[in-house]
């Protein structure tokens, strides 16, 4: 039977999906010398002096602290902002709405790079030049209309006669909204938190060209590091296994809505 | 289904994310068009142009050169990324304790930021370092990516199928899981195969998730920008140069604001105009 076998089809991909990080891996725990001298399926000589200079630098793990604080800021900002707008597209029709939710869209749809300038530009007009909140707002503009499209099929999930219900039980709108409605949908701000946090954690463009030295971002100490020293590939390695953890972390905690977020919460 | 009542507050909830968004938005859009239609020689002087930057980058062969490019990095993913996915996402278990860590484990590209992509790649695939590339080069082939246009794509591309087939698969797999079992079971009594099951259940339950998929796909692989260009610097040569790389290196690297903001907003408009057609489509849906 072929059916005993279809296994061997996510098992071959999750192997190839390994196979760069266990190689990322393998080089981080490596010294140079070694990398360069000769070639090894795994370290000959066990080092841990890549992770103790980036734990012990603080141009090293000041990156990790700046990355964290402008990624949780944007989604701190992105789902606050998002949560009544949702609620407006899906439960009224109001002037301009279709418009107005493709117009947020296209702002998922422009290329970064297209902003990279003039947005230099507008943050150091208003002095924000360097600071983690411009990174922050910039990235807002990709993250909210995200935030809104996801949070939007959420609630569109969620019957009318819910809010029905509670306005004839003599709930106001706010304490409808905070006490029934949003843990209602929590699932769905958990999922929007998690997309924020991940489109913001893996931008570089933006961060890079917004910051100069007080909120650089990890991933540009990385390609500084890559361009400036020759090649120090162990300890590039290294830094890159950190930059996995984070993510590992917070998928663990929405594995099971994962695919329902990537739908937008249409399925 | 929710149904919608015409409330003109509605626009209250909407202003904060109108303002934030438009702050970051249309600023620096106008920037753009500004920028597009002068020419500067430094010190903030600006001469009006008109449309001659539109007529010169729409003329010039490099932007031609990239377009192509382009179009043809966003084909293959497509191709290879869509089947690809469908083909997992139906070949992974539905239920039971391993449901989850197929899901965390292809997640894990997806959270890995997109340079370290590139380096991850770079190092995985150096010819003399690197699994790939040494691996490759012990099976007999020549292959080395900083030199050869062809292995440079080619690392392009499996580097992309590496880093968001995971984004198709987890969106195929919500599709299917979201068909009712008794739907099978009607399909069984009608004795229909594998194929049909397929073609006539599955595909039409997956079409929504897949329309979002090849939208996200297009949108990101059209815009893709650190990962070719940690990995290959957009050569060698300019033979993995894609739009994003190529307006970098006008805007910044050459400064030539003018053409690089008619350029931008070329870009622009092509991916305004695909994604509006999906939209459309993806929307028609839902009123059905």
């Amino acid at each position: 039977m072929m059916r005993r076998f279809t296994w061997l089809v996510p098992a071959i991909y999750i192997i190839f999906l390994m196979l760069p990080i266990y190689w990322l891996l393998n080089m981080s725990f490596k010294t140079t010398n070694e990398i360069l001298g000769t070639f090894s399926l795994w370290p000959q000589e066990f080092t841990l002096d890549n992770y103790r200079k980036i734990f012990t630098d603080s141009t090293w793990y000041n990156g990790y602290f700046n990355s964290l604080i402008y990624v949780v800021l944007n989604t701190v900002i992105s789902v606050t902002a998002a949560l009544p707008a949702a609620y407006a597209f899906s439960r009224y029709r109001f002037l301009g709405d279709k418009h107005l939710f493709f117009w947020l869209l296209t702002n998922r749809m422009a290329p970064p790079a297209v902003f990279a300038l003039p947005f230099f530009q507008l943050y150091s007009a208003v002095e924000l030049f360097d600071t983690h909140i411009a990174v922050a707002l910039a990235h807002a503009l990709f993250n909210i209309p995200l935030a809104v499209w996801i949070l939007e099929g959420f609630m569109s999930g969620v019957p009318r006669e819910l809010d029905d219900t509670a306005y004839v039980d003599g709930y106001s709108f706010s304490r409808f909204f905070f006490k029934i409605f949003l843990p209602t949908i929590s699932a769905g701000i958990g999922v929007a938190a998690f997309f924020c946090f991940m489109f913001s954690w893996v931008e570089l463009l933006l961060a890079k060209t917004l910051t100069s030295v007080a909120a650089k971002p990890i991933a540009a100490t990385m390609t500084r590091t890559a361009s400036t020293s020759g090649y120090e590939l162990g300890l590039l390695a290294a830094a890159g296994v950190l930059t996995i953890i984070p993510g590992a972390f917070v998928i663990y905690f929405v594995r099971n809505y994962i695919a329902k977020g990537f739908a937008l919460g249409r399925v | 289904m929710a149904t919608k009542t015409t409330n003109q507050k509605a626009w209250l909830f909407v202003i904060p994310v109108v303002l934030l968004v438009a702050f970051n938005a249309v600023i620096p859009l106008m920037t753009v068009v500004n920028y597009s239609v002068q020419e500067t020689f430094g010190d903030n002087v600006f001469f009006w142009e008109g449309v001659k930057w539109f007529e010169q980058v729409l003329q010039s062969e490099r932007f031609h050169a990239a377009l192509g490019r382009q179009l043809v990095f966003t084909s293959i993913i497509l191709l290879v990324e869509i089947p690809l996915g469908i083909a997992v996402a139906l070949t992974m278990p539905r239920k039971g304790p391993w449901v989850s860590v197929c899901l965390v484990l292809m997640a894990l590209p997806l959270l890995i930021p997109w340079n370290v992509v590139g380096s991850m790649w770079n190092i995985f695939a150096l010819p003399e370092t690197g699994l790939l590339g040494k691996g490759l080069n012990v099976l007999g082939f020549d292959y080395n990516f900083t030199r050869q246009p062809l292995a440079a794509w080619f690392t392009t591309i499996l580097m992309d199928v590496w880093h968001w087939t995971s984004l198709v698969v987890l969106l195929a797999y919500a599709g299917l899981c979201s068909i009712p079992d008794a739907f099978y079971q009607a399909a069984k009594i009608d004795g229909a195969g594998r194929w049909a099951i397929f073609r006539f259940i599955q595909l039409p339950k997956m079409k929504r998730v897949l329309t979002i998929a090849i939208l996200l796909r297009f949108m990101d692989s059209f815009m893709i920008y650190t990962e070719p260009f940690v990995l290959t610097g957009g050569g060698p040569g300019n033979t993995t140069t894609f739009l994003s790389i190529d307006l970098v290196k006008v805007a910044l690297g050459q400064f030539d604001l003018g053409p690089a903001a008619a350029m931008s907003l070329i870009y622009f408009l092509i991916v305004l105009l695909v994604c509006w057609v999906f939209y459309t489509l993806m929307m028609k849906d839902e009123v059905e």
